[in-house]
């Protein structure tokens, strides 16, 4: 193995002679901002977060005697006359996916340096999310006026009520946080404060929310189908 | 330290992968609606589950063009969160049978 000492191309051997390069010779390891890499790291820890409420989640519910509740029947609506199963959740997930969809194209902008599409397309993003929390709003205070309490509901196992207010308390709280560091850096991109600079702050906030909406993919597998 | 360019791909991909997305989200929505039950259900479930993730992960968080270091980075802890679910699954079984032995009626 040679050591290249030009740092334009110490970054290019792939694989896992790549990987032994990157960490062993006498250069940063990752390949990317720090700022990027922090988020990555971050997003690790939170996945561990995630894991171990769904994981308790699980083994609650496997160990449960008495009848789960069926989600689909527990977070049907009636509209218009029509009995939809399940219906708020889909629009919800329909929702956080379009949200990143333009949220990926909110960073693709923002390395092309169009500033105004960019700030645009991650206000939109930050909207989505706030018409998300919107409606996880709506779901929980219908969930509570039907007496679904984290210790009891009228619907089956009483272990059902905490771990939905867990789960989806804390993905909201997610959101929430989301939508507030999306429109901070919304403003900064808009205002100019990044300029002269590169927009990798859109990609890492972009990390962020991607991973908002991946965890959503889980819960809705396993929470909300399962 | 400032690279000259950062993760640029045609716009197209991510349109795609949006699509792409609706179309599997409804399908798992349909799981449900058509209410296929047993491992019929759950093994859709998860097929859609792991698609949608992937494809979250690889092209919008851009992970498919990240170095090795990176993906090992991310891929080789959640193996300790396979051996919790495993290790849960085990005790939520137990934990259940004990009930049904000593509690139920």
């Amino acid at each position: 193995m040679t050591i290249q000492t030009d740092k334009s191309s110490t970054y290019d051997q792939p694989g896992v002679a790549g990987v032994v390069s990157d960490w062993a010779a006498d250069k940063q390891a990752f390949d990317m901002p720090w700022g990027k890499l922090m988020m990555w790291i971050f997003l690790l820890s939170d996945t561990f977060i995630f894991s171990i409420f769904l994981t308790s989640y699980m083994k609650v519910r496997m160990s449960a005697t008495d009848q789960w509740p069926f989600p689909s029947e527990v977070f049907a609506l009636t509209i218009g006359g029509v009995y939809l199963p399940l219906i708020l959740i889909a629009i919800m997930t329909f929702v956080l996916i379009t949200s990143s969809g333009t949220m990926a194209m909110a960073v693709n902008y923002a390395y092309r340096g169009d500033k105004s599409t960019t700030v645009k397309l991650i206000i939109a993003t930050a909207l989505l999310g706030a018409s998300f929390v919107g409606m996880q709003a709506f779901e929980w205070s219908k969930l509570i006026h039907e007496g679904v309490r984290p210790w009891g509901n009228p619907f089956g196992a009483a272990q059902f009520g905490s771990a939905f207010f867990m789960i989806t308390g804390f993905h909201g709280l997610h959101v929430s946080a989301g939508v507030i560091y999306l429109l901070w850096v919304a403003r900064r991109v808009g205002t100019g404060y990044y300029d002269g600079k590169n927009l990798e702050i859109v990609e890492i906030a972009g990390l962020y929310w991607h991973f908002v909406d991946l965890v959503w993919v889980f819960i809705f597998a396993f929470f909300y189908l399962w | 330290m400032s690279e000259a360019v950062g993760q640029q791909h045609p716009i197209g991909i991510y349109l795609k992968i949006w699509v792409l997305l609706f179309v599997l989200s409804t399908f798992s929505y349909l799981v449900d609606y058509f209410h296929l039950e047993g491992y019929t259900r759950w093994s859709l479930i998860l097929l859609f589950m792991f698609l949608k993730a992937g494809y979250i992960i690889a092209i919008f968080m851009h992970v498919t063009w990240e170095r090795l270091s990176l993906k090992w980075l991310l891929f080789g802890p959640p193996v300790a969160i396979a051996v919790l679910i495993t290790l849960m699954a085990i005790e939520g079984d137990y934990t259940f049978l004990n009930r049904l032995f000593y509690f139920d009626r």
